[in-house]
């Protein structure tokens, strides 16, 4: 990486690692300057000054999270305001509202949203475009959507980031610190919205 | 707080360069990145696929059979009943996939036309090709292989599978087949990766596989899809020991409704691939599941009851 004019420290960026595409997260998170965990106990969340939460099924990451207990911890460190980025299943965990849940699931909430899961359909569905994200600079970002959530409302302290031009649905919000994509950053190179993420977690340090 | 709702529209594929693309190698490869780190179910009925939902699992596999029976009946074993599938899909909001014998793409195109999220070109039913595989880049849909050796899943992915599996021996609740298939997998690509670039040409000769391919994997010290375990798996441990090994998530079989207690058991080998590398969790999630399924000694197998032999 290009060495930037300013000398910065290398934050301590945790992927929630209970299921999903955590390796990804910790290779784009790496490579936009921070040093990434994978974090399954409550002792490793202390330890990170933001949290990426991962792709993956958003049912089985929420069992995971109920049957080990890590629930009541993450739900506190995000209303206190750490840094957190969610990308698909991510997504679906910080909304605070799902009109369709699972028998049983809950989300950890942090973006005042409604979310619909599997909202772009089926695998055959599932597709990759060029998008309008509000904040990055330079061409617009291919996204990937794999059996992708929408945002089916938003309460008026979030921002919108990008709208998927084929349905007018919402595909990127945020909201203070909670910054959270219906698609995958982490499954292309363009790093722009990782690095994002960890410009979030320097500025609260 | 007010809410701001959006309508809908519908596609504009006219738009240049901007337009939606299905079906790329990036989405299909894609898909399997998301089920990582966790346990797809065999299942034979909605009522099955919702208690593996509950359990945890990442996805199902709709089958008429599972590979336990279907080696106790014999005949042949076809793709299953549109409408069993149907009712499964309708059933979870999990991803649900579904076999096609070996070769035979037009059970493939009925799966895709169904809308299954994944195709599984399984050697547990009857192949119904002696010689070629499915073209899977032909398809939408993505596809998952199974390989014995680190030749036939580049093969596998050169036809274009999107994410490969051990087969192991399915139905057997016997794992010694797929520790032999991970540790293979996984010892020849570490050997590629200490080959010089003129060695990487015979190496791939030898695999009977693209050198390009070749080259990649032994670049990046792993295959370019998702590898995950199946075939044999019973127990908490035997899932932990397949990710250990370096498998990247589980197929369960027969293990989990031939077995006491299927709700129970689901949930423990979900507990434990997530903390596979935690014996104390392994431990805690194997305490009181009640009886496995029987498991059979592969010495016992006639050899065309082997279904690791299909494929080519």
């Amino acid at each position: 990486m290009a060495a930037g004019p300013r000398v910065l420290v290398r934050p301590a960026v945790g992927v929630l690692a209970l299921q999903g595409d955590v390796v990804e997260h910790l290779r784009a998170l790496r490579e936009s300057g921070a040093e990434p965990a994978a974090v399954r106990r409550p002792d490793e969340l202390d330890r990170v000054d933001g949290l990426v939460i991962p792709g993956g099924e958003s049912t089985t990451m929420w069992k995971l999270i109920d049957v080990f207990g890590l629930a009541e911890q993450l739900r506190k460190r995000i209303s206190g305001g750490m840094p957190v980025f969610g990308s698909c299943a991510g997504l679906i965990m910080l909304a605070d509202r799902l009109p369709d849940p699972a028998s049983g699931q809950q989300t950890l909430g942090g973006i005042d949203m409604a979310v619909r899961r599997n909202a772009f359909g089926r695998q055959v569905d599932s597709f990759e475009r060029d998008l309008e994200v509000a904040g990055l600079d330079g061409p617009p970002y291919r996204a990937v959507f794999i059996r992708a959530p929408w945002v089916e409302g938003v309460g008026p302290s979030v921002e919108v980031l990008a709208t998927d031009p084929g349905t007018s649905r919402i595909v990127a919000v945020r909201q203070g610190r909670a910054l959270a994509t219906s698609f995958h950053p982490e499954l292309t190179p363009d790093r722009r919205i990782h690095q994002l993420f960890v410009d979030m977690v320097r500025d609260q340090a | 707080m007010s809410i701001q709702n959006v309508p809908s529209g519908s596609e504009q594929p006219g738009r240049a360069g901007a337009a939606a693309v299905k079906g790329t190698s990036r989405v299909k490869r894609g898909m399997a990145d998301m089920l990582k780190g966790g346990v797809i179910m065999d299942v034979v009925t909605a009522e099955q696929a919702k208690i593996a939902e509950d359990a945890g699992a990442v996805a199902v596999m709709a089958l008429e059979r599972v590979p336990a029976d279907i080696r106790a009946q014999g005949g042949v074993a076809r793709m299953s009943d549109p409408d069993m599938i149907d009712s499964i899909i309708s059933a979870v909001s999990i991803p649900v996939m579904a076999k096609c014998r070996i070769g035979h793409f037009v059970e493939a195109q009925v799966l895709q036309a169904i809308g299954v999220d994944y195709v599984d070109e399984s050697e547990v039913l009857t192949p119904a090709d002696e010689a070629y595989h499915v073209d899977k880049w032909a398809f939408t849909v993505p596809f998952v292989c199974g390989a014995t050796n680190l030749g036939e899943a580049l093969r596998r992915i050169t036809e274009g599978a999107a994410m490969i599996r051990s087969k192991g021996e399915a139905g057997t609740g016997n794992v010694i087949e797929a520790t032999r298939h991970m540790r293979s997998i996984r010892t020849e690509i570490r050997r590629l990766s200490t080959l010089s670039a003129d060695e990487l040409y015979t190496a791939a000769k030898d695999l009977q596989a693209p050198y390009e391919l070749v080259a990649d994997v032994a670049a990046a010290g792993k295959l370019p899809v998702v590898l995950f375990t199946a075939g044999g798996i019973a127990t908490p441990a035997d899932a932990a020991m397949m990710m250990q090994l370096g498998a990247e998530g589980v197929f369960v079989g027969s293990g989990i409704f031939k077995s006491g207690d299927p709700a129970a058991r689901a949930a423990a080998i979900v507990k434990a691939t997530t903390f596979h590398d935690d014996p104390d969790v392994i431990a805690k999630v194997s305490r009181g599941l009640g009886e496995p399924m029987v498991g059979i000694n592969l010495d016992t197998l006639a050899p065309e009851q082997r279904y690791a032999g299909r494929g080519w």
